[in-house]
């Protein structure tokens, strides 16, 4: 049985890490420069928002944003559910990142990206990641990535050990 | 965009690949000729970055600058119909890259009907000393 105000303690402890989080992820330029919105942080997930942009269209014929965009979406989501895993904030380091393009992104369209950290080692997170426009529709890409942990300005590794 | 593309490879002048493309431009990418080969530069910029504290270029730069490149030496490279569209692509990031350009070099290693694979090495100052790598499946239309 744990006491209540453990819990409170606990959920405390939560929320300041979340918020840490939070703002390592959106003290990124890169994502700055994309526009990117941190919609939303939980244990160890993330949800981000690409608004449409005309600078990240790939094709101006049709106006779809260039894959290259959705990769960096993707890449930045992963990354933020690997920090919300993390018992204490580190830094980490894309090891690898793929992704599957199943369908165009529809020009005009905000872009949604929801990544899941579903293990973190004392070395690697392992993370998988969709984009798509609205909740309930197909997904525009799927990615699957591994994230290093605690890179050079690092120090203390967690110890292994689930989400 | 095809007749763009076919008009840039008969000139031989690739950098008019990219300047169709608004996001090549927000990421500064350039293309040049170096001996027969197509090399696409990232220049270095301060909007790139993901990591202020190293600080080091942003993950998803770099997956953009290899996609970017694969497209645009499979244009180089081969007759397609259509634009190729990317199935998939495999990002392995092998060191930090720093504030500084980024070069990136494809080879299409299969080129079918409907299916090119492509690899795709980054580099900064040392051509042996790769930042990040990937290969890549793009659809293509090829005739005959």
């Amino acid at each position: 049985m744990t006491a209540p105000e453990d819990e409170a303690a606990a959920a405390r402890r939560r929320d300041r890490r979340l918020a840490m989080a939070r703002a390592f992820a959106d003290n990124v330029p890169h994502n700055h420069a994309l526009g990117i919105v941190i919609e939303a942080m939980g244990d160890a997930t993330a949800r981000f928002r690409l608004p449409y942009a005309a600078k990240l269209v790939g094709n101006p014929e049709t106006g779809v944003l260039h894959g290259g965009a959705i990769t960096a979406l993707l890449d930045a989501c992963a990354g933020a559910a690997v920090f919300a895993a993390l018992p204490q904030l580190q830094p980490i380091a894309t090891l690898d990142l793929r992704i599957d393009y199943l369908r165009p992104a529809e020009p005009g369209r905000d872009v949604w990206a929801e990544a899941t950290c579903h293990h973190t080692s004392k070395n690697v997170a392992f993370v998988r990641a969709l984009a798509f426009h609205a909740d309930g529709e197909p997904p525009i890409a799927t990615a699957a990535g591994t994230f290093m942990i605690a890179t050079k300005l690092g120090n203390v590794a967690p110890r292994g050990g689930g989400a | 965009m095809l007749g763009h593309i076919l008009a840039a490879r008969a000139a031989g002048e690739p950098d008019r690949l990219l300047a169709a493309i608004p996001y090549a431009q927000f990421l500064g990418l350039s293309a040049s000729l170096d001996s027969g080969e197509l090399l696409t530069t990232m220049r270095y910029a301060p909007h790139l970055v993901g990591n202020p504290a190293l600080p080091a270029l942003h993950g998803g730069t770099l997956g953009a600058l290899l996609e970017s490149a694969a497209v645009f030496s499979l244009l180089w490279a081969a007759e397609t119909a259509v634009l190729p569209k990317t199935i998939t692509i495999t990002v392995d990031y092998l060191r930090s890259a720093g504030p500084k350009d980024t070069h990136a070099r494809g080879l299409v290693t299969r080129l079918g009907r409907r299916v090119a694979a492509v690899r795709v090495d980054a580099w900064q100052d040392d051509r042996t000393q790769l930042c990040a790598t990937a290969t890549a499946h793009f659809l293509i239309k090829r005739e005959g």
